[in-house]
């Protein structure tokens, strides 16, 4: 027995429920819960209003003239040809060099001394400090040829260091290995730099027959006439236990004699300069040089390449990242666990039963709007903590603008992707103090970790190459260079993995994260 | 396959690790009337129709709308409203913003919300967040999501619980009336009183199975097993002549008497023919009540709760 036999027709318009209907629906969840939208807010809000704990970053004082009020600035940082900060500071013994040539030299000793004292920060040192015999690793003696005496003038240069044997160095960041070995008076080095055009060419040798070539260098936009000659510098050494840049001056000694010169050489003597003494670089003494006979004793400090330890990062700007990150974390993860937590999950799944496509939409949402809101902050935290970090006298690296946008940019999307991983475990925990739990413990606290250096380099660098936190490389606009000894941590701003390298792994993981959920969710009764 | 606004659930067998929630359950909801859904709690009523709405996946069997099984539908609410659990709600979101966001999930606009607002009588209420709603303003909510895409087909779980008798005398007239447009109104409840002059058919189960599958008017009819009720000031005359004609007379008072294997109209024939004064005769109706008590007495299961209603 059937009552109506004739089914009831809606005349209901159909509409289109696709994608982008999935898509509204889940940004109409996301913006209807005020306490989601004021936490999104806030994290914003805290990652600018914590800009400003860049000034708390250390702040030079100095003098522009004696008598003048002391202001705050940071001390000069020369450029080098690619824009990039460098040091450069070194004692030259140099005569001009018109056009192509060449200039031979054999090195017979190389000793050096080093402050028992450390420097604290970067100001040079002008008082005589106590020292100890002592090479400093990448102490360097050898044969230079640059545009002139300022200083981030591009050069070519041909050197013996303290224990990285013979290298052939040019333009502050790059550096060719020749062979091993240090010099003494039983072991001599002859060494061999030469101007073909824009092309300069190393040799070595051990006994001033037999010479070996070390590499071949072009550089660009030297004029024809050059200033050429020995030079000697000897770095700082940096003691990597250290949190902070401890650092003690050094100088190096070099004797240099058979000079061999092939070319126009108009000048016809020697002058000796010291090339950025009194500068940011720690230096024990400015330099000097004697010659007796043919036999020249040159004495430097500094170093010539890349400027290591002397600035601020964009990344630096962005201390409220740590506090935005665990707040998008806890939204993320109640975004799903909040519809399992009341079976709202029922409601969802049964307008979308494919859930694939629901996971897809909610993760979207998230990830856009967590963006969105990341990139506003960031784009407004770091022009204001790097004015503040310039008017409280810190020097800022150079950075292009592309690096600059990839640091904004991306720490945006290191927030979102937060947010979606914390949205993946949600969905596969269904409870959301897990799902907050575990991605703090994955992405902040590793971070923690290894910014407060609570766990060894070593250790914090696997944790930044195999966790979720690895993401953090994102920021990083610093490379470091084997040549310049330095304590080269992530607290400093360098990471075992390039940006777009750590990035990755962070992705991976989210992808990861993801495919559980959607495999779980797809499987499981809602 | 038809697209008549059927449901038709074919020997679904469902376990939650031990306990037997479905087992070999068939049945089928047609257009056009109230189907009550009826059992006692962790029967497997709310199993059934996570397991019709794709929600839950049964290890056996299959269950289908319009021909079709629920995951398949591109646009499901206009084919299927539900209303499972009425405190599924984010409680600080409001009322019509749980509905705007499931009309954004099938294409529809704000319109259609305000439509189902007005339908389900929710005008005052909408904009205030669910946290706040009673029990039966959330009925109501529910109802108001069911509706939402018109749908042929309506799956209601228990949507009785927390309404005032106002409230039930509303939903009552409200289900009765979209039956009749010709939809199929699948309505579930644990007491069957609820259902009393509402329901046209009764799919009851018991522990997972078929216990009856019938309308309601056979129901009552068998369960009133055809007993006249007579009421005279002559009772012996009456006796005599009705057990002559082949009844069985008892006395039911001093002046009442239950006759049975005469139909009314036989009695009304021949208390008339021989002039033997009666006040009334009328058809002695079993309550559904009485009717689903004497239906289920072996089948019913004294739990106090399922894990079925537990995982609510």
């Amino acid at each position: 027995m059937s009552a109506a036999p004739t089914t009831y027709r809606s005349d209901l318009p159909a509409g289109h429920a696709g994608f982008a209907g999935l898509l509204r629906a889940e940004l109409t969840k996301l913006r209807t819960v005020r306490g989601w939208v004021i936490a999104l807010a806030l994290a914003g809000l805290l990652i600018v209003l914590m800009a400003a704990a860049a000034t708390f970053h250390q702040q030079n004082y100095v003098q522009a003239s004696p008598g003048s009020p002391v202001v705050a600035a940071h001390p000069f940082v020369p450029l080098g040809p690619g824009g990039e900060a460098v040091t450069d500071s070194f004692y030259f013994v140099h005569q001009a060099l018109a056009g192509n040539g060449s200039i031979t030299v054999r090195l017979s000793s190389l000793t050096g001394l080093i402050a028992q004292t450390y420097n604290h920060g970067s100001t040079s040192q002008s008082a005589r400090q106590a020292t100890r015999p002592g090479l400093v690793p990448w102490a360097k003696a050898g044969l230079i040829v640059k545009e002139g005496t300022g200083q981030g003038s591009p050069y070519a240069a041909l050197m013996v260091t303290g224990a990285h044997g013979v290298r052939l160095q040019y333009d502050y960041t790059h550096d060719i290995a020749g062979s091993p070995g240090a010099v003494s008076a039983a072991s001599p080095r002859w060494l061999r730099l030469s101007r073909s055009g824009g092309v300069f060419t190393g040799y070595e040798s051990s006994d001033g027959t037999h010479w070996t070539k070390v590499g071949s260098v072009r550089l660009a936009g030297l004029s024809e006439t050059v200033q050429a000659g020995l030079f000697v510098t000897s770095p700082a050494t940096r003691q990597s236990t250290q949190a902070y840049s401890d650092q003690s001056a050094s100088s190096a000694r070099a004797v240099f004699d058979d000079v061999g010169l092939q070319g126009q050489w108009p000048q016809g003597f020697w002058s000796g300069s010291a090339v950025g003494a009194g500068t940011v670089t720690p230096t024990l003494t400015p330099g000097s040089y004697q010659q007796s006979g043919g036999v020249f004793t040159v004495s430097g400090s500094g170093d010539i390449g890349p400027a290591v330890g002397v600035g601020s990062t964009p990344a630096d700007s962005l201390a409220g990242l740590f506090v935005g990150l665990i707040v998008v974390i806890v939204v993320g993860a109640l975004f799903m666990a909040a519809e399992y937590r009341r079976g709202l999950i029922r409601t969802t799944l049964a307008a979308s039963p494919r859930r694939g496509r629901v996971l897809a939409a909610k993760a979207l949402v998230l990830g856009s709007v967590v963006f969105v809101v990341g990139l506003v902050a960031t784009a407004i935290a770091v022009p204001v903590g790097e004015h503040l970090l310039r008017v409280n006298g810190n020097y800022l690296y150079p950075v292009s603008v592309f690096s600059e946008v990839r640091v904004l940019a991306g720490t945006a999307a290191l927030l979102a992707l937060a947010a979606v991983l914390a949205l993946a475990l949600g969905t596969v925990l269904r409870r959301s103090a897990g799902a907050v739990v575990a991605v703090i413990a994955a992405i902040v606290l590793p971070n923690v970790l290894v910014i407060t250096a609570a766990v060894p380099l070593a250790a914090s660098q696997w944790l930044l190459r195999l966790t979720p936190a690895a993401g953090l490389a994102i920021q990083q606009t610093l490379t470091a260079y084997p040549q310049v000894d330095y304590a080269y941590s992530p607290a400093r701003g360098y990471f075992p993995l390039a940006p777009w390298a750590g990035f990755a792994v962070l992705c991976a993981w989210v992808a990861l994260a993801l495919i559980l959920a959607l495999v779980l969710l797809r499987r499981r009764d809602a | 396959m038809s697209d008549e606004a059927t449901i038709e659930v074919r020997d679904l067998r469902k376990r939650f690790g031990q306990t037997v929630a479905l087992d070999g359950l068939s049945f089928t909801v047609r257009p056009g009337q109230v189907t009550g859904f009826v059992g006692p709690n962790g029967a497997g009523k709310s199993t059934t129709m996570r397991v019709i709405l794709g929600l839950d996946a049964p290890e056996g069997g299959s269950a289908l709308v319009e021909g079709r099984p629920y995951r398949s539908l591109r646009q499901p609410l206009r084919h299927v409203g539900a209303l499972l659990d009425a405190s599924a709600l984010h409680p600080s979101r409001s009322g019509r913003n749980h509905l705007l966001w499931l009309a954004h999930s099938q294409g529809w606009s704000a319109r259609r919300v305000d439509a189902v607002v007005e339908q389900a009588g929710l005008q005052g209420i909408a904009r205030r967040k669910a946290g706040g709603y009673s029990l039966g303003m959330r009925q109501r909510l529910g109802l108001a999501a069911a509706l939402l895409g018109d749908p042929p087909i309506l799956l209601l779980d228990e949507p009785f619980n927390g309404l005032d008798p106002e409230g039930i005398v509303w939903m009552r007239g409200f289900l009765r009336e979209l039956a009749a447009e010709g939809r199929a109104v699948f309505v579930s409840s644990h007491l069957m009183g609820e259902l009393e002059d509402m329901a046209d058919h009764l799919v009851v189960i018991g522990r997972g199975r078929l216990v009856a599958d019938t309308s309601v008017a056979a129901l009552l009819a068998s369960a009133s097993r055809g007993l006249v009720r007579l009421r005279t000031a002559e009772p012996a005359q009456a006796t005599a002549l009705l057990t002559g004609d082949g009844a069985t007379v008892v006395a039911a008072g001093t002046d009442a008497l239950t006759v049975s294997g005469l139909p009314s109209e036989r009695v009304v024939e021949l208390l008339g023919e021989n002039a033997v004064p009666f006040s009334e005769v009328s058809l002695l109706r079993a309550t559904l009540e009485e009717a689903y008590m004497e239906l289920t007495r072996e089948a019913v299961e004294f739990r106090a709760a399922g894990a079925e209603e537990a995982s609510r």
